[in-house]
């Protein structure tokens, strides 16, 4: 039963990549890509990796492909000009794309395969989730922190390159606000009556 | 027949082949070679996931999560290269992108 259900969320997988590289309007490319994540979630459910799974909808889904979908959204490009002229690279593309698929084949049809038909995807423990955690946090600690300090150069780089200051914004300067003394403010005149200042 | 691991690598290799015949179809347009870029990652997780699955190990999983973290920072940064570069110069054609003659 599971295989027809894969064969079948493989299909809309493959059909949502097809489609991502081959939509007209980038904004349809961003959301062909979201079901392609969406399914290929679902591949996972299959053989038990649940963990990976909803990370994959959360972090895909849920970051990667609304960031995609606010940039393509907020540039106002021509996206018809883009497009044009692009069939000329379909021969080469294809050539490419034969000899990867020829080379994934051969060593995958060569090479040694191990076909257990039984699978564990929690070893040693009661959940994937939970098996997971059990050697993320201990064994692969370092990796883990890793991980957060490449989210954290990257979330930096990130605002570093869009960032800019613009002359014409008026901002609140709190320090020189509050290194403001009286002498700086205010000056006293003593006026001699009828004169004025 | 039952679910095995062949599945998940032909399904994979497929993903793959996708993503890099989408770089060379799409040389115009940035934002879709950046999705391909992800389909292509998208495809090495399954394979990570489905050999730890397959084999009986939880290792694969922990790398499919860094590939995961790897994946988001490249998009968060290519798009804010991205975001930079039409600010200006105002298109995102790759084709203009030749200052430095390479």
């Amino acid at each position: 039963m599971a295989v027809y259900a894969f064969y079948l969320i493989a299909l809309v997988v493959l059909v949502s990549a097809l489609s991502v590289i081959m939509a007209r309007n980038p904004v349809h490319s961003v959301l062909w890509l979201i079901l392609a994540f969406f399914s290929s979630a679902g591949l996972l459910v299959l053989i038990g990796a649940e963990f990976l799974a909803m990370l994959l909808v959360v972090v895909y889904v849920g970051a990667v492909a609304v960031l995609f979908l606010f940039v393509v959204m907020m540039l106002d490009v021509d996206f018809v000009e883009l497009k044009q002229g692009t069939l000329r690279y379909w021969p080469f593309a294809v050539l490419v794309g034969v000899i990867f698929a020829a080379e994934i084949v051969l060593a995958t049809v060569f090479g040694t395969s191990t076909n257990a038909s039984t699978f564990d995807a929690s070893p040693g423990a009661a959940t994937n989730t939970e098996a997971i955690g059990q050697v993320m946090y201990t064994q692969y600690l370092l990796l883990f922190q890793m991980a957060g300090i490449i989210l954290l150069v990257a979330m930096i780089g990130a605002i570093v390159l869009t960032l800019r200051h613009r002359p014409e914004t008026k901002r609140q300067n709190i320090a020189k606000q509050t290194s403001r003394r009286r002498s700086d403010a205010v000056e006293l005149k003593d006026p001699t009556p009828g004169q004025g200042i | 027949m039952d679910l095995g691991l062949s599945h998940y690598l032909a399904v994979s290799a497929a993903l793959f082949t996708i993503g890099v015949v989408g770089i060379f179809v799409n040389r115009k347009n940035i934002i879709v070679i950046l999705m391909a870029i992800e389909l292509i990652l998208l495809s090495v997780n399954l394979n990570l996931v489905a050999f730890s699955v397959f084999t009986g190990t939880i290792t694969g999983q922990i790398f499919a999560m860094l590939v995961l973290t790897v994946a988001a920072a490249e998009a968060a940064v290519g798009l804010a290269v991205l975001v930079v570069y039409f600010r200006n110069r105002g298109d995102i054609s790759v084709e203009s992108v030749d200052l430095m003659k390479g």
